[in-house]
């Protein structure tokens, strides 16, 4: 390469970078949707983590309590944790409260760094999960969205919240302690205004995941949502409902996946065969139906074959 | 490490040594050349939609990533060789289907993007070769297994759970073996696998036979479908690892 040809390629180089970063931007759009007096969510899409979504594929939220901001998860990067709390400033001059996590699963938690000032708080159980498993999430996160990430590390909780009712500035916020959709599932429902945040123990017109689920605690988790009186659901993903309905569909996928699989395993399919298991009509207004039922093939078929399989040496 | 230099260094030096003329490869991958080099000489080798290759096209757990192969449209099957061309240790599974259908289905461990394939030497002692691409965020062939890192593999070593299905037009035996199958790509921990396993009827005649190596996925799930004129018989397996343990289970009818 002669010097001329040298110059070129190197602002070329630097042209398509700035482009590149420019149409990026990383700027999430939160815009935070009043769904109670004094009670905000920030809605994220129905898609899988993407260079083009960020990792904002999750509903996060917050409480304004005369005693200050109760946010519910950070989300799936230092940024986002940032511009959640800059989004906050836009609705209330409120100091933050207290940050109160959900689960251990990335998307609801590696927001905490925009955090760090303040009391962080999850299950026991959340804690020591995002303590085994929070390094190798990030690193999956990185490879997933890139850039989005940066600066983005673990850090964990600061404490460690028991389930009970408790008062916060005249919110009688209710921790529920529950589990299925990984071993230690929080929700939060909050007596004065009628909402409950559901974490991922709900998922609304979006297929549900499993990498750390237990079908039968699911739905027994289910069956005690059910017993609860709110007006507004907050689930971990999909859109804010009114009604019991997310419920009522979130059993039948999970009774009829462990039905199929059931069925599969004892008809001798293989991983690959079971994936290619024609999915019902009835769930296909679910976004990432097929994604996440091959996803949960591979989360969970194993358990099912190693019920069928009986010792043979 | 050595390991790899040897494995790269070869495949350097086969493809100069069995430069050919190959058909465009549809998964256009770099490697095509080298694996053909590699696993394949001695026949021809061309791309047929015949052999049916399914696998996800993302590894959700590259430690344990499912293939389905059917080859059963194809004629005289003799031998299937599995491989992903990118691996570090790209050879999965070699199979001779004596007396089974031309179908195989398993997990192994992948460490990135990869063409995935399948090569089957047919009646016509020409490989048929088909595949797909699996995409991996990375990191099957360089992590300790589980029994590993809890300790506890030498307590299940060898211990096989199956079942039988045995139907008219199906016979199906599928099993779990407990196993490391460590790839010796992790430091500290030596190469430990599965070589070999070998079915037979209860007269001793030969059923097929298949050697594992190093990509298999630890506690291997297989799945063979024998031919339907064994229905009757218990199919015994018999086999060995790369240490001398040997091991054996009985399907019965």
């Amino acid at each position: 390469m002669n010097f001329l040809k040298k110059v070129m390629f190197a602002l070329s180089l630097v042209l398509l970078t700035s482009i590149t970063v420019n149409a990026a931007d990383f700027d999430y759009q939160l815009k935070p949707l009043k769904v109670a007096d004094s009670t905000y969510v920030f809605v994220g899409k129905t898609e899988d983590f993407s260079f083009e979504n960020g990792g904002n594929i999750v509903n996060t939220g917050f409480i304004v309590t005369s005693e200050g901001v109760v946010v519910i998860d950070t989300g799936p990067s230092l940024r986002y944790g940032k511009q959640m709390k800059a989004a906050i400033k836009l609705v209330t001059d409120k100091p933050i409260n207290r940050v109160l996590l959900t689960h251990h699963h990335p998307d609801h938690f590696l927001g905490n760094q925009a955090f760090k000032n303040n009391s962080i708080l999850a299950l026991s159980s959340t804690i020591s999960n995002i303590k085994n498993e929070g390094a190798g999430f990030t690193d999956n996160l990185y490879l997933m969205v890139g850039d989005w990430m940066r600066g983005t590390d673990v850090l964990e909780p600061t404490g460690v919240v028991k389930p009970g009712t408790v008062d916060i500035g005249g919110h009688q916020l209710e921790i529920l302690s529950y589990s299925g959709h990984t071993s230690g599932d929080m929700a939060i429902l909050d007596h004065k205004t009628g909402v409950l945040f559901s974490g991922d123990l709900i998922f609304h017109k979006r297929t549900l995941t499993t990498p750390h689920a237990d079908i039968d605690k699911w739905l027994s988790t289910i069956d005690a949502l059910e017993q609860l009186s709110f007006k507004v659901l907050v689930p971990g993903h999909g859109s804010i409902s009114h009604d019991k309905l997310p419920l009522t569909e979130m059993k039948d996928y999970l009774v009829w996946l462990d039905s199929t699989f059931k069925e599969a395993a004892g008809n001798g399919l293989s991983m690959m065969d079971a994936m290619k298991i024609a999915l019902p009509n009835r769930f296909s207004s679910n976004a990432m139906l097929k994604q996440e039922y091959t996803r949960s093939v591979i989360h969970l078929y194993s358990l099912y074959e190693n019920n069928v399989f009986k010792r043979v040496n | 490490m050595n390991k790899i230099t040897l494995i790269v260094v070869c495949l350097l030096f086969s493809s100069i040594a069995f430069a050919q003329d190959l058909v465009n490869d549809p998964l256009g991958s770099v490697q095509w050349d080298d694996m053909y080099a590699a696993f394949l000489k001695g026949h021809p080798a061309i791309f047929d939609e015949k052999v049916i290759v399914s696998a996800p096209d993302y590894a959700e757990d590259p430690m344990n990533v499912p293939i389905s192969v059917d080859a059963t449209h194809l004629n005289g099957v003799k031998a299937m060789v599995i491989f992903a061309d990118f691996n570090p240790i790209p050879l999965i599974a070699r199979y001779y289907p004596t007396k089974a259908k031309a179908t195989l289905s398993f997990r192994f461990k992948i460490q990135q993007a990869s063409p995935v394939r399948v090569a089957v030497l047919a009646d016509d002692d020409t490989w048929h070769v088909g595949g797909v691409w699996v995409n991996s965020a990375g990191g099957g062939c360089t992590v300790a297994s589980t029994g590993r890192l809890v300790g506890d593999w030498a307590d299940y070593l060898g211990d096989t759970y199956g079942k039988r299905w045995s139907k008219a037009n199906s016979n199906r035996v599928r099993f779990l073996i407990h196993h490391p199958m460590d790839t010796g790509l992790v430091t500290g921990i030596p190469d430990f696998y599965i070589e070999e396993l070998k079915f037979t009827n209860a007269d001793g005649e030969d059923l097929a036979h298949i050697e594992l190596y190093e990509p298999i996925n630890e506690n291997p799930v297989l799945s063979f479908d024998f031919m339907g004129n064994n229905l009757a018989s218990t199919i015994m397996m018999v086999g060995e690892d790369n240490n001398g343990n040997e091991f054996e289970a009985e399907f019965l009818k």
